[in-house]
């Protein structure tokens, strides 16, 4: 995992002198990285679990021998796999679907991509993949099958000997001795398992021919294929012709779509109180606009909030009070000075100094043990809004998320990320989904207040044992004194966290280097770049007013602006006038480097011009 | 039926135990038998079948080499991914794994021959030997040299040996420019309905009588004659219906010989099959599935081509809106739909002569990135920069297989692409990003 190496990097820079501060944030990472991971083997459960069932139940009626299953044995037994369009993430899928095949079904899994498997026509390759990926199986097993290594060439035919020498080897060998689980509860023939890990990018004629041959080998060889498949199933006819796919016994599995994905990763990993670190309304916002926007890719929305996790550490000092309660107030006890220097200067600490007391904020500002245990107070109201606000956003999700045109949105995370902008009560969507719940069916809104109920259960339990006695009095009265209830809870939970004390230890609020990290522009960069040189080289020499270009500027960011001043069409005549500044080789090779990054090129209209190929800027 | 395979060469009782295997081949198999000759007299050199799928030419060959127990090799065309493969299996089979192990990494024909000729004079054939090679068209695709040799390769190693080529196509499609020798020719023809109705009888459930599953393969031939005479695909609708059509005799409801009844009960069920299994939009799991549960939910399993949507990115969407309208509208167009003062311009302007056909029935037309993505910037709504991953999403549908890209790989510069999402497919995308897509294709104007 490519994370937690970045993440052990980080380790081995930290000064030594916030060794404390490292470890806890080592502890709290490692916490979050596994939940990410737990998470993301939890979201494919359901659909790996009736694959494995899938892969079970076809090697166990290969062994059938009734006569319907005999007559239709030639079929090769097909699982087709929709997975949705974000191809990054299948990677780990796969991973854990071999995985857990390998664990508990049959230890011949073998995975090919289409860009191992050749272009042009290269039937072999794939099934030289297939051989060797079993090939390797067995050299961890164990080094036998001479014969098998001797001969020159891949093929199905050697494949099946192989197999057979195993699996008898096997049934007559003590089994549990050589390969202790698969054999032992498995059945007596393992099945062979090929996974397509990208169906779609394969050359139709090779996966046609593979498929022939394979299907002359199914009743020696217990085939089973698995496709993935990232678009519909119906790529499947448009890949295999008739005459190919009856060849197959397809059944097709498919997995959630990726919007209910992320709305499970967001539940389970932003809309806790589990973890301290939260993101601010904006980050939040590029993730998700990223993730409906560009890609669909789960896995990159996690890396976007792991590298929010760790700017936020690295960056903020303060983070050291991002931890669990009881250790945040440890860690109060022993700040330095400077800490409570930084704390002093946060814009939400001004804000709450500003109300005081004029005795108080003396206080505040100079004694540094009084400051301490004010900050404790602090942290504990933080923790205590995070655990009073989640169930509360919950709460007023399940109002309102059934409402007619979702004036609060459809999606949790939609109501959350109001939440986080600004005061929920004083926008007009609010209004108006309260007086949408006011008219609200009698058995409707009892069916929505049971369910508020139980999600507020574990925090407000008073409440609950108060509101239930209510329901015996008119249902009008009754109706209005619950939500305004409801509302004076939101009132009261919901504001935005930019209103608490000190959420600057919590929050990470830099929307802008999240964007430039995950979602990167290489074209602005490179205009930037030539426009502005100093950007980049950070040279004194460089500074300009805007618009002009310095004479020690690189000679291509002199070219360029030139260019921008120019037609669609530009001659070297033109540009001659600017041969005083430099050389013409210079000149000549500055040009051929704007043609190198794309901004123009040559032309055939006319052979001493170039042409333009962006618009704009002038 | 036995009298048509006579043959001194061979025991009575084995042949005719390869007749009883072969119904309704026996004058092919007979033909074949008489042109092997005896086992120690030469064969002539090579011999082309061919015939239909499914129209026995691998099971005869199959048969007699077993039954008559002749040395042979079978090859089958589609596997020999290389040459060097084929001839490995050749020597394999004739001269066992030593012989085969003295091919060098790259065998050529000459090798080949070579190694052969001195296998050959080590053990030389007392029988005639037998090289079958399935689906022998595919060898137009390997070197020119190969054909013409295998041809006559009696010739080449001087052994007892003869090539059977088992294809689906005609020899004059085979025949190379430089000429060759001729094979003797030899056609299986497709089975007749009272053939199929044969055969298929053979392989009948063992706990029902003769006469009860050969009126079953009848009233399935009534059926699916019409649409699919393969045999293999008739013997796999006739194993998946058959517990369909036991079903009213199980439960009692009605005789064996009341063929009516039963037919009436069988009949909306096949013609079923035939919209389904048939098709393979449904397994043959799930078909047999769906008989157990039928009567409760009236089996609503839906086909593989009922699922078509595809849920993509925003902009994916957008990007693969772009390229439809890029594919389908003439460029000298976009200046019409995406400027906002085109002023009046009626579609009569645009026309060319050779205009007049819809550009939906001429199919996509090849774009560069550049008008991609001009169309791209004008159609979606927001101001999107310029990112990495606007890019990567172009080729990730490439990869989708929904663009295609048209220039090659190795061009880096301006490449091409095309659309190849159908009509109602880009309707129902841009239904859900409310785009309405006819007001901007030139052939709805």
């Amino acid at each position: 995992n490519l994370w937690s190496l970045i993440f052990q990097g980080c380790f081995v820079f930290k000064p030594s002198a916030k060794k404390k501060k490292t470890l806890s944030l080592g502890e709290f990472l490692t916490n979050v990285f596994t939940a990410c991971k737990v998470l993301q083997d939890e979201l494919n459960r359901n659909i790996l679990d009736s694959l494995l069932d899938f892969t079970r139940k076809c090697s166990s009626t290969r062994q059938h021998s009734d006569w319907a299953s005999q007559m239709r044995a030639s079929e090769i037994p097909t699982a087709a796999l929709v997975l949705g369009v974000n191809v990054p993430d299948h990677d780990m899928t796969f991973q854990s679907l071999s995985d857990l095949l390998q664990q508990s079904v049959t230890p011949y899994v073998a995975s090919v991509q289409a860009k191992e498997c050749g272009g042009k026509g290269l039937r072999g390759s794939l099934m030289g993949t297939v051989v060797t990926v079993d090939d390797e199986e067995e050299e961890e097993a164990e080094q036998t099958s001479a014969q098998h290594h001797k001969s020159v060439h891949c093929s199905l035919s050697t494949l099946c000997d192989w197999y057979n020498t195993k699996t008898k080897k096997s049934n007559t060998g003590t089994p549990g001795k050589k390969r202790s689980s698969p054999v032992r509860d498995g059945p007596q023939q393992p099945p062979v398992v090929i996974i397509f890990k990208d169906l779609e990018a394969f050359n139709p004629r090779v996966l046609q021919d593979f498929i022939l041959i394979c299907s002359r080998y199914i009743e020696r060889l217990p085939l089973m294929f698995i496709f993935g498949i990232a678009t519909s199933p119906s790529t499947i006819q448009h890949l295999l012709p008739h005459s190919v796919s009856s060849l197959l016994c397809i059944e097709l599995f498919q997995s959630l779509s990726c919007t209910q994905h992320l709305a499970t990763v967001i539940d389970k990993l932003i809309l806790t109180k589990q973890f301290p670190f939260k993101l601010n309304g904006k980050v939040m916002q590029v993730l998700i606009s990223i993730f409906l926007y560009h890609d669909f890719s789960v896995r990159k929305f996690i890396k976007g909030i792991q590298l929010a996790l760790l700017e936020h550490f690295h960056s903020q000092p303060l983070s050291v009070l991002c931890c669990k309660k009881k250790e945040a107030l440890l860690n109060v006890m022993q700040l330095d000075h400077l800490d409570l220097e930084r704390i002093r200067h946060l814009l939400s600490f001004k804000r709450y100094v500003e109300k005081q007391e004029p005795r108080e904020q003396v206080d505040l500002l100079t004694d540094d043990t009084h400051l301490k245990e004010v900050c404790q107070k602090l942290i504990k109201d933080l923790h205590k809004y995070h655990k009073n606000y989640y169930p509360i956003l919950r709460c007023l999700h399940t109002l309102t998320s059934s409402l007619p045109r979702y004036p609060l949105g459809k999606q949790i995370r939609e109501l959350h990320l109001i939440c986080l902008e600004k005061n929920v009560w004083e926008s007009e969507d609010y209004q108006s989904a309260m007086k949408l719940l006011k008219m609200l069916a009698k058995d409707e809104l009892i069916a929505l207040l049971q369910r508020c109920a139980e999600i507020l259960q574990p925090t407000l339990l008073e409440m609950n044992e108060s509101r239930r006695a209510k329901k015996l009095s008119p249902f009008e009265v009754l109706r209005n004194e619950a939500l305004e209830f409801i509302d004076s809870l939101v009132k009261s939970h919901l504001s935005p966290p930019e209103s608490q004390v000190l959420n600057e230890v919590c929050y990470y609020t830099s929307s802008a280097t999240v964007r430039r990290h995950l979602n990167a522009t290489p074209r602005t960069s490179i205009q930037a770049a030539l426009n502005s040189p100093f950007y980049y080289l950070q040279n004194d020499r460089l500074k300009t007013e805007d618009g002009t270009v310095s004479n020690a500027a690189p000679d291509i960011c002199i070219v360029y602006k030139l260019h921008l001043e120019c037609g669609r069409l530009i001659t070297f005549t033109t540009e001659m006038l600017f041969l005083s500044l430099f050389s013409s080789a210079r000149f000549i090779r500055a040009v051929s480097e704007l043609e190198f990054l794309g901004f123009i090129k040559s032309t055939k209209q006319k052979t001493d011009h170039v042409a333009r190929l962006t618009w704009g800027g002038c | 039926m036995a009298a048509l395979l006579q043959h001194p060469g061979y025991e009575e009782e084995r042949l005719q135990r390869v007749a009883e295997q072969l119904p309704c081949r026996e004058v092919q198999a007979g033909i074949l038998l008489s042109l092997m000759g005896q086992p120690h007299q030469y064969s002539y050199p090579s011999i082309f079948i061919y015939g239909h799928r499914a129209s026995g030419k691998s099971h005869v060959m199959h048969v007699l080499l077993k039954e008559l127990e002749l040395p042979h090799a079978t090859v089958s065309c589609v596997e020999c991914v290389s040459v060097a493969l084929l001839f490995e299996q050749v020597l394999l089979s004739f001269f066992g794994c030593d012989a085969a192990s003295l091919l060098p990494r790259s065998a050529s024909l000459s090798d080949f021959v070579r190694i052969y000729r001195q296998q050959c004079s080590q053990s030389p054939a007392k029988q005639t030997r037998y090289i079958v090679m399935e689906k022998a068209e595919l060898l137009r695709d390997t070197d020119a040299n190969l054909l013409p040799a295998l041809l006559r390769l009696q010739e080449l190693v001087e052994d007892n040996v003869t090539i059977i080529l088992l294809s689906e196509i005609v020899w004059d499609k085979f025949r190379p420019n430089t000429g060759c020798f001729e094979p003797l020719l030899l056609h299986f023809p497709d089975y007749s309905k009272g053939e199929l109705h044969t055969i298929l009888s053979q392989d009948r459930h063992p706990s029902y009588s003769d006469e009860f599953y050969s009126s079953y393969i009848n009233i399935l031939l009534g059926v699916f004659y019409s649409v699919c005479r393969d045999l293999r695909e008739l013997r796999h609708l006739a194993a998946l219906n058959f517990s369909k059509f036991c079903e009213p005799l199980e439960e009692g409801k009605v005789k064996e010989t009341d063929t009516h009844k039963l037919w009436r009960n069988i009949e909306p069920h096949l013609k079923k099959a035939m919209q389904t299994v048939y098709l393979r939009e449904v397994s043959s799991v799930q078909w047999e599935q769906m008989q157990q549960t039928e009567e409760k939910e009236n089996g609503a399993l839906r086909g593989l081509s009922a699922h078509t949507h595809v849920e993509l990115p925003y902009y994916s969407k957008f990007l693969l809106i772009a390229a439809y309208l890029a594919s389908y509208n003439p460029a000298r167009t976009d200046k019409r739909f995406f400027l906002k003062h085109h002023g009046k311009i009626r579609k009569t302007n645009f026309l060319k002569k050779n205009e007049k056909t819809s550009n939906h029935l001429l199919g996509p037309k090849p774009f560069p990135l550049d008008r991609l993505l001009a169309i791209f910037y004008s159609v979606v709504d927001s101001r999107v920069a310029p990112t990495a991953s606007i890019f990567s999403q172009i080729s990730s549908l490439v990869t989708l297989q929904l663009l295609t890209q048209v220039s090659h790989d190795d061009q880096l510069d301006a490449p091409k692409y095309k659309c190849a999402v159908s009509m109602d497919f880009i309707c129902a995308i841009s239904r859900t990003v409310n785009f309405e897509i006819v007001k901007y294709l030139y052939d709805f104007l």
